[in-house]
């Protein structure tokens, strides 16, 4: 649903099955794919709209990374890049080391509250397919920062592995940035 | 002890001289001078984090967009954007210009600071991470510009650390 608007927009994912899926469907140059450092896919989102205002930004990511840099949605709210796109797929779960619970489990912690609380003005809650297609099609449109929580079901792939080495991902990213510079 | 006016001056002259436009920095007492020269500065970008470790993606961003970035940072602070540093730079070969205070070292006298200022040097050499000392103000302008051009030519992070000779005024 998210992947044919994803064509002209630096995309930015975390590690697990969020990468592998998104390379599943076809790997793209202006698609980067953390694969560690948890927490950082939307610091690295944020360096990206901040200097290059003309290009739209797509970070996803999971409430495990965002749980562990709550900081950056403060960070966010204060510089408030009206190019990014933050979407946080919430399953719940630290799927892809186990399966164990996180603090979105059961309602515990509410991330869409956390960002609001941050300061965020544009913050959607989504638990269906429709709700997320509206939701992202209001926030790539809209020239504002936006951030989606949707919650998910904690399914992943059968398999990981990607044929792309990570330095190779960053150098031929950059790449592609530097070609639409306008 | 108060920090040095003139020669925080002279070190953002440097982070001009060498052409930088942008800089993420969390706030501490010896870059505090410094970060009041980028935040008054027009053509300066500055980006404060919340904790060290968010200007690690900062810079990566940064660096992908083709923008002149630094950073700077406490020693305490560097520790603590560890993973960042080496899950993100260091893997994926992104350079990081880091300008650190070095606090806790030599001629401290708080005792909070100690630990971290003496493990510092030690963590850098066992990531590998090219630093050099900044003690004078004649020499640190050309060691923030060949710190830069280092860290893009290695695609390295790459530190320069600011002493107490440098920040703070001569008794």
């Amino acid at each position: 649903m998210l992947y044919p608007e994803l064509g002209d927009k630096l995309v930015v994912t975390i590690m697990g099955a969020c990468a592998q899926e998104l390379y599943d469907r076809g790997h793209k140059e202006n698609f980067f794919y953390l694969q560690h450092a948890m927490g950082l896919a939307s610091s690295i989102g944020l360096g990206l709209a901040l200097h290059l205002p003309h290009e739209k930004i797509v970070v996803l990511d999971g409430d495990g990374s965002v749980l562990m840099n709550l900081g950056t949605l403060a960070t966010l709210a204060r510089y408030r890049p009206r190019n990014l796109v933050h979407v946080i797929f919430d399953n719940g779960s630290l799927l892809s080391t186990g399966g164990f619970d996180s603090h979105t489990t059961s309602g515990i912690t509410d991330l869409a509250a956390i960002a609001r609380g941050a300061g965020v003005e544009h913050v959607a809650a989504v638990d269906s397919v429709v709700a997320f297609g509206e939701a992202a099609i209001e926030a790539f449109a809209r020239d504002d920062l936006s951030v989606i929580v949707a919650k998910v079901a904690a399914v992943g792939p059968n398999h990981y592995g990607m044929d792309l080495q990570l330095p190779e991902n960053a150098f031929r990213f950059k790449r592609w940035i530097a070609g639409r510079k306008p | 002890m108060s920090v040095s006016y003139e020669n925080s001056k002279i070190v953002y002259q440097g982070i001009k001289d060498a052409g930088i436009t942008s800089l993420s920095a969390l706030p501490e007492t010896w870059l505090g001078l410094l970060l009041q020269h980028a935040d008054r500065d027009p053509d300066m970008r500055l980006i404060q984090v919340a904790k060290e470790e968010e200007a690690i993606g900062i810079a990566a961003g940064a660096y992908f967009a083709g923008e002149r970035h630094i950073l700077l940072m406490q020693n305490h602070g560097f520790l603590a954007a560890m993973n960042g540093i080496v899950s993100l730079a260091l893997l994926y070969g992104i350079p990081l210009c880091m300008l650190i205070a070095l606090r806790g070292h030599w001629g401290e006298p708080y005792p909070w600071h100690t630990r971290g200022g003496i493990v510092t040097e030690g963590v850098l050499r066992a990531l590998n991470i090219p630093f050099e000392y900044a003690r004078s103000p004649n020499a640190v302008g050309r060691q923030i510009r060949e710190a830069y051009t280092l860290s893009q030519s290695a695609l390295s992070p790459i530190a320069l650390l600011l002493t107490r000779d440098l920040m703070e005024e001569a008794l």
